[in-house]
C-alpha cells in the first residue's frame, strides 16, 4: 500500500501556509501495580502472567483505583501548571478491538483530573515557546498485539494476531495540548522540544522511567495548515505513536510538506489517522475518521468520583522538584560546560549520571569525558542506554580520582574501565588485579631508561649536546618496556637527570 | 419528544457489532422508544435544584494502595479462550476492513 505522496519543498510549504500543531502524549506511570487492579505493572514479564480478572474484564470483576496513580497524575498536572479538579470521574470509551478485553477503555472524558495548564519549552537556541495544555487525564493502557503472517508485521496483511494482556490496565496519563500556533517553520523543532521537555519532567517527578524506546512515552502528532494566521484552523491529520524525538521532527516536517501539496493542488486534507514509517520518514494513510469513532462515552458506573482534597494537592505540590530547565541551567553554570557541551549531555540522557559522578568526587570535566566518551561509545555499540551499563557513577568518580592522583594515566584508565564493565569489580579492584598501576618507583624506570639510552647511543649523544628533539623516542621505548605503566612526565625528568 | 428511528438502531447495532435483520431493527426501534420515553419522565419530575449525577451513592475517593497481589495462572486464563499460542490469546485477523 505504498502510494508516493506529492510533496512541497518544506521551505516553500511554511512560506505559503501557517502550520498548527496539536500533540497528545501518553506516559505510562511507574507504579508497582496497575491502574485498577493489583497485577504488577512491570515491563517484560512472560505473556499474560501479569493479569487479574479486572485486567481481562471478566464478568463481575470490579476495578479499584490505585491511589499512587492518582497522586502521580496530580503531580504531572501541577508540574504542567494545571488546575487540579475539585472532583472528576472516569468514563468508558467504548470500542471493539482485541487488545481491549472489556470492549471499553476506562478513561476520563468530560472531567479530567487536570486542566488549563502550560509548559514553557526551550528550543536549542534558547528561544522559549509556551505550549498551552488543555488537559491531563488518567486512563489505562491496552494489551499488546503481535500481528502474525503479514509480510511486515504490521496490521495490513496479518493473518492472525496474538495478544498479551500484561500491559492492559497499566496506568497512563494523557497530556493534550491546545492548538500550538505561531510556530512557523520551527514546528518540527517545537514538537520535538515539547515532547522532550515532557519526558524530562516525567523523569524528574519520578512518575515514570519515561523511556521513549520502550514505549513508556508515546506521542500522537496533529498537524494542520491554514493560508494565514488569521484563517480558521485547517483540517488536521493525526500521526499515531511516533516514538522517538527524531521521528517527531520528521513526521511533522513530512506532514507539512504533504498537506501543502494537497492544498496547492486544490484538494482537501482528509481528517484521518496516519502511520509514521521510521525507515522512509514518511506517513501513510491509516483510516479515515468515521462513525466507528463514536466511542459512546459514559460515566464509569463501577468507579466513584475522585475528589482530591486541597490539602492533598498542596502536599503533593510541596514535593515537586526543581523543573528540568531550571535545574539544567543551574548545573551548566556549576559545571562550567559550554552550551553545546551541555546540549550533548542532555540529549545523551547523561545529566543525572554526571551529577551523581560529580557528587562522588569527580571533576565535572572528568565526569563528562567518561560518560560522553568511552561509555557513550560502549552503550552505542551494545545498543543500551547509558544508565544500563554495568557501571555506577560512584565507580566513574573513583576512576576519575585515580587518574587525577596520577596513579593511572588515560590509557590505563581505559583498561581499568574495561575491567569494571566486564564485572571485575571496582576500579581499585581492577587496577590491583590487573597490575595496571603506573610505575612510580624510579628504580625500574631508571633500568628501562638506561637500556633505552644504551640501545640508541646516537640519540643519547644528541640529547646530551642539548638537542631535546629526539627525547620522545627514548620516552617511547621506556613506555613500551613498562607496558605503558610509566608516567611519561617522570620518565622525561629522569632521562634528563641521567644524561645531565 | 423525538422517537427512536430504525436508522439510529441500525447505527447503534453496527457500532456494537450486532447483526440485526430489518424486522428486528424496526421492532427494537419501537421498544427502545418506549424505554426512552419512560426514562424521560425523570426529567419532568427533577427540577433545576436536582443536580445531574452519575453515581447514586455519595461516595468519593475509594482507593487501593499500590501493592501487587496474586495474579491468575496463565494456563487457566488461556483455557478460557477459543485459541492460544505461545502463552498468548490467538484472535482472527484484526481490522480486515482497514487494509
Amino acid at each position: 500500500m505504498s502510494v508516493t505522496e506529492e510533496l512541497v519543498d518544506y521551505a516553500d510549504a511554511v512560506d505559503r501556509y501557517d502550520p498548527v500543531l496539536g500533540i497528545e502524549v501518553h506516559v505510562e506511570l511507574g507504579t508497582a501495580s496497575k491502574m485498577f487492579c493489583s497485577a504488577p505493572a512491570h515491563f517484560g514479564a512472560e505473556p499474560n502472567t501479569a493479569v487479574t480478572p479486572v485486567s481481562l474484564g471478566l464478568p463481575g470483576a470490579l476495578p479499584v483505583v490505585n491511589r499512587t496513580a492518582v497522586e502521580y497524575a496530580i503531580k504531572i498536572g501541577l508540574a504542567l501548571n494545571c488546575s487540579i479538579a475539585q472532583t472528576c470521574r472516569f468514563a468508558r470509551k467504548n470500542y471493539f478491538y482485541p487488545d481491549v478485553p472489556k470492549n471499553f477503555q476506562t478513561s476520563q472524558y468530560d472531567e479530567p483530573i487536570a486542566y488549563d495548564g502550560y509548559l514553557d519549552v526551550e528550543l536549542e537556541d534558547g528561544t522559549v515557546v509556551r505550549v498551552e495544555i488543555e488537559r491531563a487525564h488518567m486512563e489505562e493502557d491496552a494489551g499488546k498485539n503481535t500481528h502474525v503472517g503479514g509480510a511486515t508485521g504490521r496490521i495490513q496483511g496479518a493473518v492472525y494476531s496474538l495478544i498479551d494482556y500484561n500491559r492492559a490496565g497499566i496506568p497512563l496519563v494523557e497530556v493534550v495540548t491546545r492548538p500550538i500556533t505561531g510556530v512557523g517553520d520551527r514546528g518540527p523543532e517545537v514538537a520535538r522540544a515539547y515532547v522532550q521537555t515532557l519526558r524530562d519532567i516525567f523523569r524528574s517527578l519520578g512518575v515514570s522511567e519515561a523511556r521513549m524506546e520502550r514505549g513508556n512515552v508515546r506521542a500522537d502528532i496533529n498537524v494542520s495548515l491554514r493560508p494565514s494566521p488569521e484563517s480558521p484552523l485547517g483540517t488536521r491529520t493525526e500521526t499515531k505513536n511516533v516514538n522517538s524525538f527524531r521521528s517527531i521532527e520528521r513526521a511533522v516536517r513530512f506532514e507539512i510538506s504533504r498537506q501543502a501539496a494537497v492544498l496547492d493542488g486544490g484538494g482537501t486534507v482528509l481528517q484521518e489517522t496516519r502511520h509514521f514509517h521510521e525507515d522512509t520518514g514518511t506517513t501513510s494513510s491509516g483510516r479515515v475518521k468515521s462513525d466507528a469513532d463514536d466511542y459512546r462515552y459514559f460515566p464509569e458506573p463501577d468507579l466513584v468520583p475522585i475528589a482530591p482534597s486541597r490539602e492533598w494537592v498542596e502536599e503533593i505540590r510541596a514535593t515537586l522538584p526543581e523543573t528540568p530547565v531550571v535545574r539544567r541551567h543551574r548545573l551548566q553554570a556549576d559545571w562550567g560546560y559550554a552550551d553545546a557541551e551541555m546540549r550533548d549531555v542532555v540529549n545523551a540522557g547523561a545529566v543525572d549520571l554526571i551529577e551523581a559522578t560529580v557528587a562522588a568526587g569527580a571533576s565535572p570535566a572528568s565526569a563528562r569525558k567518561w560518560w560522553m566518551g568511552e561509555l557513550a561509545r560502549t552503550a552505542k555499540t551494545e545498543g543500551v542506554a547509558l544508565e544500563e551499563l554495568p557501571v555506577t557513577p560512584a565507580q566513574i568518580g573513583e576512576l576519575g580520582a585515580l587518574a587525577d592522583s596520577g596513579r593511572i594515566n588515560d590509557r590505563l584508565a581505559r583498561q581499568v574501565l574495561e575491567g569494571v564493565l566486564a564485572g571485575e569489580g571496582s576500579p581499585e579492584d581492577v587496577l590491583v588485579a590487573r597490575g595496571l598501576e603506573i610505575v612510580s618507583d624510579d628504580g625500574p624506570l631508571l633500568g628501562a631508561i638506561d637500556s633505552a639510552l644504551a640501545a640508541q647511543p646516537d640519540i643519547a649523544e644528541k640529547i646530551r649536546s642539548g638537542n631535546l628533539g629526539p627525547i620522545g623516542a627514548v620516552i617511547g621505548a621506556v613506555m613500551k618496556a613498562t607496558r605503558g605503566q610509566a608516567d611519561a612526565g617522570r620518565v622525561r625528568e629522569l632521562i634528563l637527570e641521567r644524561i645531565g | 419528544m423525538s422517537t427512536i428511528s430504525s436508522d439510529e438502531v441500525a447505527r447503534l447495532a453496527a457500532l456494537a457489532r450486532i447483526d440485526l435483520t430489518q424486522a428486528e431493527t424496526e421492532r427494537l426501534a419501537g421498544e427502545l422508544d418506549v424505554i426512552v420515553h419512560a426514562v424521560a419522565k425523570v426529567s419532568e419530575i427533577a427540577g433545576d435544584d436536582v443536580p445531574a449525577t452519575s453515581h447514586p451513592i455519595p461516595l468519593t475517593n475509594v482507593f487501593r494502595e499500590d501493592v501487587i497481589l496474586e495474579t491468575l495462572p496463565v494456563a487457566e486464563i488461556l483455557a478460557q479462550a477459543p485459541a492460544s499460542q505461545d502463552g498468548r490469546f490467538l484472535v482472527p485477523q484484526i481490522l480486515e476492513e482497514e487494509a
